[in-house]
């Protein structure tokens, strides 16, 4: 008889690969991409290719001279991250600015921990805040759309504004009241914020195209809807009080959804497989923290946006919360004597 | 109306009932028989008779070695050829009693007219003797000997009757076709059971992918009060004990607990059909409804199959295998074993033969865990298998383990076949559940 395969059931196995799950993700990013580079064109563009090529090359080289492993490039994470990061950083960031982040993300975050699956802070944020405290300058330098067309070089012919968050915090630290704000800038209605607005990181600018990506990842089952949806309860629950309470220093619950990375990341960057709790009772818990955190940051901290900080330390309590957090087992609650 | 389901866990793999359109049809006798005597959960079964005996079908060959055992009895007429070890599928030699087959002849007390036998006058002693004269096991997979189970320990009442008309596994499609062939029958032996243990409830549950099966039992059980046919939402394991019962009647079997702590008794409906033929037809258990399927295979077939012929020959039977078979498996592809050894005998409680090709089955390489949870979300059991399979790969952690109920895992491989990096969860916990199981065993009870 002729030689058969011989192996312990199950004899099948689902569809599913880490490429494929990736490239759910690559697909629910792409209403994101397709906004920022209609909105601030080949700039936009630039971005994400110099990041995800950064990234790649990097985890390629990386993987193959100094660990001398089969490289995991295939495996289509690193192009999740060059994204993410592009996205994360202002759209009139220099392309070296990219490479520096992507390098960190991947080589840093990533890489040094021993490749996907094992790092503790998801890398693309960590690539994100190395570049915003140590170029804070370029990190906060907001083009408004109609900017620089100028590819490589700095945004010389842009024009630099300030993200809604950014202004609100300075007008409060110069004494202004949230209303007084407001009037000065009519723009800031909510309509406006969710399809498409003004100022923010590359990727901020549609809440609109980041909840088709959510919907995309919710409906291939790639990610539950439990932490984004728990984060963002925990910021409007947080900011309607606060804002109930003086509406003049406190900014309120659509003001603080729709604005900044919020959406961004509570929908991409908290969902991170391996940077989050593995049970709903962890994930809820993580997710109440990076809540709480990022309104903290926004209302009492000195930059005006918290949320990469905030998933960044709630990823530490990740090992924590998977350790403690069981799920609930099959026959347990049935007790007979 | 939403279908039933159990809560926890499962997965839906594609089903490919490829074969539930073909009727069930005997497959012809072989020239040589190979009768295992290890083909129940418990104590394997002692020969009874020697070499160059003759033997009629229905005559008793092997006794029960123990309370959890059963009796064997010849599936053929003929000569006894060998009272020996043999391999069986896996390669492992098992005492077997071998017959040269000669013409077909029959015990004259089996009723094999195929006349359905309504009245029920054994009482509920008589019954479990029959049964168990009959060498009945349960034929959904561990083939535990079924008076045992019909006989609920002392403490331990029944409340009802469960029987598994799932076939949640893919491919096969035997339960379905007896159902849809013979389903009065099937309800009879329902019947007689729930007369066994006192019970007025019987439930069949049946997923939603078996329309005509669902039909035809809700049409038999029409005229039998207090059986119903539940339709089940199709998905993997459902036909597995907690699961079932689960979805049925909403109650959980507790941790280290059995079934009937829970009330409930589930008999598969192959067994259930057994049961009718011995208590109302004198017919032991000597046959079964075996599928031979798989997609390269030229034809699908349902074949009603005495017991102790080789696979070889339900292989042949359906035309043989393509060039391209690569593995052939006993059972279901999520549970089924690998069958080394085609020469090897069918039992009581097998339920297939099928062949896939090395694409359909192959093992993709295993890369880096990405803690996705997905295995925990897929786990019946509300298990975490990544990291079961950590603490074994590791080895030494038999307390972690413990502490984890690696002892509830019911193998069921939703983890290995759900796992995007493509980690043999199941395959390394298995043998850490086996160890713990041990360790656990030796301890002094208190």
């Amino acid at each position: 008889m002729k030689q058969t395969i011989v192996s312990p059931s199950p004899h099948l196995h689902s569809s599913l690969s880490t490429r494929s799950l990736m490239r759910d993700v690559i697909i629910a990013l792409a209403p994101a991409m397709i906004v920022s580079v209609l909105f601030y064109g080949w700039r936009a563009l630039m971005l994400l290719a110099v990041c995800t090529a950064t990234c790649v090359l990097a985890e390629w080289f990386i993987t193959k001279f100094m660990l001398k492993r089969p490289d995991t490039v295939g495996d289509l994470s690193a192009v999740v991250t060059g994204i993410l990061l592009a996205l994360n950083i202002p759209p009139a960031s220099p392309w070296w600015l990219a490479v520096v982040g992507s390098i960190v993300a991947i080589g840093i975050a990533k890489m040094t921990f021993g490749g996907l699956g094992q790092n503790i802070f998801n890398p693309a944020l960590v690539g994100r805040v190395f570049l915003l405290v140590s170029f804070p300058v370029l990190m906060t330098d907001w083009a408004l759309p109609g900017g620089s067309w100028n590819l490589f070089g700095p945004s010389v012919d842009a024009y630099s504004g300030a993200t809604p968050l950014g202004i609100a915090k300075e007008g409060l630290l110069n004494g202004m009241t949230l209303p007084e704000i407001f009037a000065q800038h009519p723009e800031f209605t909510w309509k406006e914020m969710f399809y498409i607005k003004a100022g923010g990181s590359t990727g901020e600018i549609s809440a609109l195209a980041l909840i088709i990506g959510f919907t995309y990842l919710v409906c291939r089952r790639v990610i539950k809807v439990t932490i984004p949806l728990t984060i963002v309860a925990t910021v409007a629950v947080i900011t309607a009080i606060f804002s109930a309470v003086n509406p003049d220093v406190y900014t309120g619950p659509l003001f603080n959804i729709f604005n900044g990375g919020l959406l961004l990341g509570a929908i991409f960057m908290a969902t991170d497989y391996v940077t989050s709790p593995m049970t709903t009772k962890g994930q809820i818990i993580f997710a109440v923290g990076i809540g709480i955190i990022t309104v903290a940051i926004r209302y009492f901290g000195s930059y005006p946006e918290g949320v990469s900080f905030a998933i960044l330390i709630m990823n530490c309590t990740v090992p924590l919360l998977n350790k403690y957090c069981k799920p609930a087992r099959f026959g347990k609650e049935v007790k007979n004597g | 109306m939403k279908l039933k389901t159990f809560k926890m866990g499962g997965v839906h793999p594609d089903d490919s009932k490829i074969s539930s359109g073909a009727a069930i049809e005997e497959l012809p006798l072989p020239q040589t028989a190979y009768i295992s005597m290890a083909q129940h959960l418990g104590a394997p079964a002692v020969p009874a008779v020697q070499k160059g005996d003759s033997v009629k079908v229905g005559q008793l060959i092997a006794t029960a070695g123990g309370f959890v055992s059963a009796v064997i009895r010849s599936p053929f007429s003929g000569t006894v050829k060998a009272v020996e070890p043999r391999a069986d599928l896996a390669g492992n030699m098992v005492p077997h009693i071998i017959i040269d087959v000669e013409g077909d002849e029959w015990l004259p007390e089996i009723d094999r007219t195929p006349d359905i036998r309504r009245e029920i006058t054994a009482t509920p002693g008589e019954i479990l003797a029959k049964i168990q004269d009959a060498g009945v096991v349960g034929l959904g997979g561990a083939a535990f000997p079924t008076h045992v189970k019909l006989a609920p320990p002392k403490g331990k009442t029944a409340e009802c009757l469960i029987l598994n008309g799932t076939e949640c596994e893919p491919f096969l499609t035997s339960d379905d076709r007896i159902m849809r062939e013979r389903p009065e029958e099937i309800i009879l032996g329902a019947v007689i059971m729930m007369k066994a243990l006192g019970v007025d409830k019987c439930y069949v549950g049946i997923e939603e992918n078996k329309p005509e099966a669902i039909a035809a039992m809700k049409g038999a059980a029409a005229g039998y009060a207090g059986v119903k046919v539940v339709p089940l939402r199709k998905k993997y394991p459902q036909g597995g004990e907690k699961q079932l019962i689960d979805a049925i009647i909403r109650r959980r079997v507790p941790s280290m607990g059995l079934p009937i702590d829970t009330g409930a008794v589930v008999q598969n409906v192959g067994t259930s059909l057994a049961v009718y033929e011995a208590v109302q037809k004198n017919k032991p258990l000597i046959d079964n409804t075996i599928t031979v399927t798989g997609k390269c295979l030229g034809s699908q077939r349902n074949f009603k199959t005495r017991v102790g012929c080789t696979y070889a020959q339900l292989l042949e039977a359906a035309g043989g295998a393509p060039e391209n078979a690569a593995k052939f498996i006993s059972g279901g592809p999520m549970m089924g074993k690998a069958i080394v050894n085609l020469e090897a005998a069918t039992q009581k409680a097998t339920s297939a033969l099928l062949v896939l090709t090395e694409e359909e089955t192959l093992r993709k390489p295993e890369s880096n865990c990405i803690r996705c949870g997905k295995c925990a979300d897929a786990c019946p059991m509300g298990l975490q298998p990544f990291l079961l399979s950590k603490y074994a790969r590791a080895g030494k952690h038999q307390d972690e383990l413990e502490e984890e109920k690696v002892f509830d895992c019911i193998e069921c491989g939703c983890c290995l076949y759900t796992c995007p990096a493509n980690i043999p969860l199941l395959d390394v916990i298995r043998p850490a559940k086996a160890e713990v199981i041990k360790i656990m065993r030796s301890r002094p009870k208190q």
